[in-house]
């Protein structure tokens, strides 16, 4: 009973020193990961916008996945509209 | 006087500010409502608005906004005597910085959550936004310059910190790679650091370092300013996890350490002030105490900066509306018991008045170092340090609070730089490494221009004091103007706003006469600068508040 107690406290403690950790940077560390995340849907989709890529064999397999985001991705990248005309997302 | 009543008086105080004042506040002129959504709830991406739990936002607000300058202003300001600076700190934390901070994330939150630089654009005029940005840039560069001249003499002073100072960036960096990895548990990891960082304090003393008096053409001063600039800019380009994330939670956890041994330590030991009440033999050369006292201690009893911490990222988490009187209010609170300490540290910490106006030989000296000894003494008769181990432990207090924010100082001008860049089309300013040199060569030029080796760099603070209090004008402009809006009582706004400006004002003015007649130029230009922004600010004020109140009075006879 009394060790279920202790092991409570310790995983509240540890889940407020997790929260007070991470919130002051959750911004910046998803931005910086978005930054990532965007050069790499830049690779995936490189050779269909006239970039060669040598491993377009492979990135061909990722882009049903990455289509999802594909979206939000050329918005932010300052395109209205989808920049392939095989994907006309909008 | 003993401490332990005055810190009693103060910390009870605040605690009615709290409980009343405050109340009154959010519930009668704020009108904070339970239902309101809050931006974090409506606009949730997960990035940048994420509801948080109150306690949890208290921590990180408290924490971004407490550094350093709450010990350096009240640690200058007692030379005037320790009751002006305890009723200033006081009274200016339940009237003035809690309704600010408070006010601020209201403001924010009732906005959408923009940062206070858009909602001043938004309320009063692009004009307004514009000379928000300038003060901005003012006061980055000034909290850089005389961080930096604050950390090089403290690392003089007290050799035996420079171990446990540098070896806390080692420190932050494993600890950041180690919960980047998710190699171990954030709970044994913060343990381990604060552990690995307080034996470094143990060692500091056995193996002080300090520079040779000349490296080069360069004093010992002048190395260590121009090192910790070459560190804040390395530490400013790398991504967040990697140094200033670990760096920022130690020092939150730390700086509760350090609060809770200081009040222990003066409860244990009960010191007396020897400080006199009000000090009518200053130094001379020491400035009249109106305003002067006013724009000394701004952090601790109002602080601009932290509008921008409010309004920039907390209001961005607010769970609930009401939330804002706590962390808000409470945060503004944590940040008056800090500068309490500082007051107590730096009047009760000598043995007798004879040693405490031996280091409050001028104005401008003793401060941060009067803090380090007297709360150095505090600590060894109430808690049994040893006298400069407890030294050490408070330099490294000080200096790591500073070190952070001048790792986001730069951070912050970088980007006002590349912002500056993207606006006027300059290409090459929009790049982060010229942008941080942009920044870092401004910082320089203050900090060396301000006083031969920078050693005099402490002259700025009462000009960061004056930048500081503008900001925080301006940030209650725009509340004032918003309740008036609203048809509520701006008074409990309005007042703080007048007097801060009429103390910024004079205060400016003393110092521009006081440049003028040392012929320092340089700081003359700053000064006049600050100057000239405080009369716009002041004639907006003017304007805008005479506006608004003439179309809510038409907008009433309509009505009738």
């Amino acid at each position: 009973m009394k060790l279920e107690k202790i092991r409570r406290l310790l995983r509240d403690v540890s889940l407020i020193a997790e929260e007070a950790y991470n919130a002051p940077f959750r911004a910046a560390v998803a931005r910086a990961r978005r930054e990532q995340d965007d050069l790499f849907m830049l690779l995936i989709f490189s050779e269909m916008m006239g970039v060669p890529n040598p491993a377009s064999y492979y990135t061909l397999e990722l882009q049903p996945i990455m289509l999802e985001k594909f979206h939000d991705w050329h918005l932010r990248m300052g395109l209205p509209h989808s920049p392939l005309d095989q994907f006309k997302c909008c | 006087m003993n401490a332990i009543f005055l810190m009693l008086m103060g910390l009870g105080a605040m605690a009615v500010g709290y409980f009343v004042y405050s109340k009154f506040i959010c519930e009668k002129i704020f009108k904070v409502d339970p239902n309101f959504v809050t931006p974090a709830h409506a606009m949730q991406d997960g990035v940048d608005y994420v509801p948080t739990n109150k306690y949890v936002l208290w921590g990180h607000h408290f924490t971004s906004v407490a550094g350093a300058a709450p010990i350096i202003g009240p640690a200058i300001a007692v030379i005037w005597g320790w009751v002006p600076a305890f009723l200033w700190v006081t009274l200016g934390t339940i009237f003035f910085a809690g309704v600010h901070d408070a006010g601020a994330i209201w403001a924010s939150n009732r906005n959408k959550a923009k940062s206070i630089g858009a909602v001043t654009g938004d309320v009063i005029g692009s004009r307004a936004r514009s000379i928000f940005m300038v003060v901005i840039f003012l006061v980055l560069l000034m909290v850089n310059a005389v961080f930096a001249v604050v950390i090089a003499k403290q690392l003089i002073n007290f050799p035996s910190a420079t171990i446990p100072v540098w070896g806390a960036i080692a420190v932050a960096l494993v600890v950041g790679q180690l919960i980047y990895r998710k190699l171990i548990n954030l709970l044994v990891v913060s343990i381990v650091g604060v552990i690995a960082l307080y034996a470094m304090i143990y060692v500091g003393p056995m193996m002080p370092i300090s520079l040779p008096e000349m490296v080069g053409p360069l004093t010992d001063n002048e190395t260590w300013i121009i090192l910790l600039f070459v560190y804040a800019a390395i530490a400013s380009l790398l991504p967040v996890w990697m140094l200033l994330q670990p760096r920022d939670y130690i020092n939150g956890i730390q700086l509760f350490i350090g609060l809770g041994l200081l009040y222990g330590a003066v409860i244990i030991s009960g010191p007396d002030i020897v400080a006199p009440a009000f000090n009518t033999n200053v130094p001379e050369g020491t400035p009249s105490i109106v305003p002067l006292l006013f724009v000394t201690i701004a952090c601790g009893a109002i602080s601009g900066f932290h509008g921008l911490v409010a309004s920039g990222t907390t209001s961005k988490q607010l769970d609930k509306e009401p939330d804002l009187r706590f962390v808000g209010y409470f945060g503004a609170i944590g940040e008056g018991s800090l500068a309490l300490a500082a007051i107590i540290a730096s009047t009760a910490g000598f043995a007798t008045l004879a040693d405490w106006q031996n280091i409050y030989h001028s104005f401008g000296q003793g401060g941060v170092g009067a803090f380090i000894r007297g709360g150095a003494n505090i600590l060894e008769s109430g808690l049994g340090l040893d006298e400069t181990m407890a030294q050490t432990l408070l330099t490294v207090m000080v200096v790591l609070f500073a070190g952070t924010t001048m790792d986001t100082g730069l951070r912050l001008q970088r980007y006002i730089f590349q912002e500056w860049g993207a606006i006027y089309n300059i290409n090459w300013m929009n790049k982060g490494s010229i942008a941080t040199f942009l920044a870092v060569g401004s910082c320089l030029l203050l900090a060396f221009g301000a006083g031969g080796d920078g050693a005099g760099g402490l002259l700025i603070w009462p000009l960061f004091g004056t930048t500081n209090q503008l900001l925080g004008g301006l940030t209650l402009l725009v509340i004032t103007v918003m309740l008036v809006k609203l048809g509520r009582p701006m008074i409990y706004t309005l007042a703080p706003l007048v007097f801060l400006l009429v103390m910024t004002i004079s205060g400016l003015v003393i110092q521009l006469k006081g440049f003028y007649v040392k012929a320092d130029w340089f700081l003359f230009t700053l000064d006049l600068i600050v100057l000239i922004a405080a009369i716009i600010i002041t004639l907006e004020c003017v304007a805008t508040l005479s506006k608004t109140i003439k179309e809510r009075n038409a907008a009433t006879t309509e009505g009738e």
